[in-house]
């Protein structure tokens, strides 16, 4: 217990404890033009005040760990979620996460079964392989930002609003890594065991199922995992130009209009917990995986 | 009965590297044929021909009476290659069950054959490890047991035996030896070793390469029951010469 301690949690503590005391430091100077622009022209600011003001100010410029915790935890109840708005918008952090995380997993999914299709059409087909590629590799240098309008405004007239036009757009980003990886795995497997299957002369068929797909799999967990961030940041931007009045980045939009930085960032928080969550989730997912299908797992050691 | 017989046999790869040139072959039934020679010598391209993995460029082959992919289709050799070649995410007896399910056996059949291999390497009690947890001897000994299982008549064997050190080698020539004669398999068996190819085989097919052709066969006097010391008799000893003098002439 005490060495598991020492090995996992002592370098993630260290490195937060630094990264909190360097915040901290930067709030002061950050934060120290409000606090000279508020005072009467004569006073004489000591430091002990300068620090009290610059870490408790109700729009600063960075916000404190503290300040987002607290703002983080206001938000975050269960009791409003349906219920209480404030100027129009829910309140609840919890209710907005939950818009995000559906166009999410929506543009996950979009793009896991867009991604799997085409890396199957470039690996079994030699003119899809000369001509995709290009073009997939072209998708992702078009800023998202520029394409998402467009998607919304395309879909709309076909009668798809709402939940939709977001999953495409998260799809657009989510897509790419599962194209390049599960491309790379499905012709990732042993020659010999290529020509092992010929020996028994299997079907193409068979030998996708039992030998190419398989040998894919540790290509595609990866690029899986990717494909959710990449999701998630896709879901975020989404909202950006749809209009919507629900999820954080429709709140991230809201709330920069009016500066206040203390409930941005409490929702940028919210969106890197949740894109936490979901990889880690996903990790536990693959590990009971690959046990279930015998890869070796790091730490096992041979006979 | 032939097993294998090829006449004229020559493959030209694409950049106009001659593999095989003219070479004319014929295997008996329960015969044990070695293929030796330097890298290069074409050794492995007969075999892979053999297989149907490579198509010849001129002359013919035939494998149990049939052309190479008939004889592919109708699963008549079992392959051992260089590597165990197991699949990692399967067991050793989900490795071996993978040819028969591919054959559409049933179940009870599969479980059967399984075993049976098994016992014959050695390796019960083995079935439900994964291919990692296993030595190298013992994961080449799971897939000769998979070449055996679906019960070809015709063994290929691609130096299966070349990345394994001298003790476990010789222990699985041994094995090997006790196989052949228990089951009656014609065997074609590449290797780089003159000691193996003289202990186990019935005929030694000598080659020379650039281009690969055969520099001659020679056919082993020694008895089929062959202990380990047998490779220090007088016998052994001259064999084991005159296919070293052979290669030497090869080389010139």
């Amino acid at each position: 217990m005490l060495a598991w301690l020492s090995r996992s949690v002592l370098p993630v503590a260290t490195i937060v404890a630094a990264i909190i005391v360097i915040w901290y430091a930067a709030a002061i100077p950050m934060n120290s033009m409000r606090t000279y622009m508020m005072a009467p022209d004569d006073a004489e600011i000591s430091f002990s005040e300068l620090v009290s003001d610059t870490w408790s100010q109700k729009k600063p410029q960075l916000p404190l760990p503290h300040q987002i915790v607290r703002e983080v935890k206001k938000q975050a109840t269960f009791s409003w979620i349906w219920k209480e708005k404030r100027r129009g918008y829910k309140r609840s952090l919890i209710y907005h996460t939950w818009v995000t995380l559906s166009s999410t997993l929506l543009g996950f999914g979009l793009g896991l079964v867009l991604g799997v299709s085409l890396s199957l059409a470039i690996v079994y087909s030699r003119v899809m392989d000369l001509s995709v590629m290009p073009w997939v590799i072209t998708s992702q240098t078009i800023p998202i930002i520029a394409i998402a309008p467009m998607i919304i405004v395309i879909m709309a007239p076909m009668g798809l609003t709402g939940l939709m036009p977001k999953g495409v757009i998260s799809m657009y980003l989510s897509y790419f890594p599962i194209v390049i990886g599960m491309t790379k795995g499905l012709r990732s497997s042993d020659p010999i065991l290529e020509d092992q299957m010929k020996t028994w002369s299997a079907t193409a068929f068979q030998t996708f199922l039992l030998l190419r797909l398989p040998s894919a799999l540790p290509y595609l967990f990866p690029a899986m995992k990717i494909s959710l961030a990449a999701a998630l940041v896709g879901a975020v931007v989404a909202e950006l130009p749809s209009g919507a009045r629900a999820g954080l980045g429709a709140r991230l939009l809201v709330f920069s209009y009016r500066s206040e930085t203390i409930p941005m960032w409490a929702n940028l928080v919210s969106a890197a917990i949740l894109a936490g969550l979901l990889v880690v989730s996903f990790g536990m997912l693959e590990r009971a995986l690959n046990r279930r299908l015998g890869f070796r797992t790091a730490g096992e050691v041979s006979s | 009965m032939s097993v294998v017989t090829a006449e004229g046999l020559s493959l030209t790869f694409p950049g106009d590297v001659q593999a095989l040139k003219d070479v004319n072959l014929s295997v008996e039934a329960g015969e044990f044929v070695s293929f030796i020679g330097p890298s290069g010598c074409g050794k492995t391209t007969f075999l892979r021909v053999v297989a149907d993995l490579e198509k010849p460029t001129g002359g013919e082959v035939r494998v149990t009476g049939l052309s190479p992919e008939e004889a592919r289709m109708q699963r008549a050799y079992g392959y051992v290659f260089q590597q165990p070649g197991l699949l990692p995410w399967r067991t050793v007896e989900g490795n071996i069950r993978l040819p028969l399910a591919l054959m559409g056996q049933d179940k009870h059949v599969m479980a059967e054959r399984v075993a049976s291999v098994l016992k014959m390497v050695e390796l019960d009690g083995f079935g439900t490890k994964y291919p990692w947890q296993l030595s190298g001897g013992m994961q080449q000994r799971a897939s000769i047991a998979r070449a055996l299982a679906f019960d070809a008549e015709l063994l290929l064997m691609d130096e299966p035996f070349g990345a394994l050190d001298e003790i476990v080698r010789d222990r699985l020539n041994d094995q090997l030896l006790d196989l052949w004669r228990t089951t009656q398999k014609t065997v074609l068996f590449v290797t780089h070793s003159i000691p193996e190819a003289v202990y186990l085989s019935t005929k030694i097919v000598v080659m020379s390469p650039r281009p690969g052709r055969v520099a001659k066969v020679i056919n082993n006097p020694l008895p089929p029951d062959r202990p380990l010391e047998v490779r220090e008799s007088t016998e052994f000893l001259a064999v084991a010469a005159e296919v070293r003098n052979t290669l030497r002439e090869g080389m010139d």
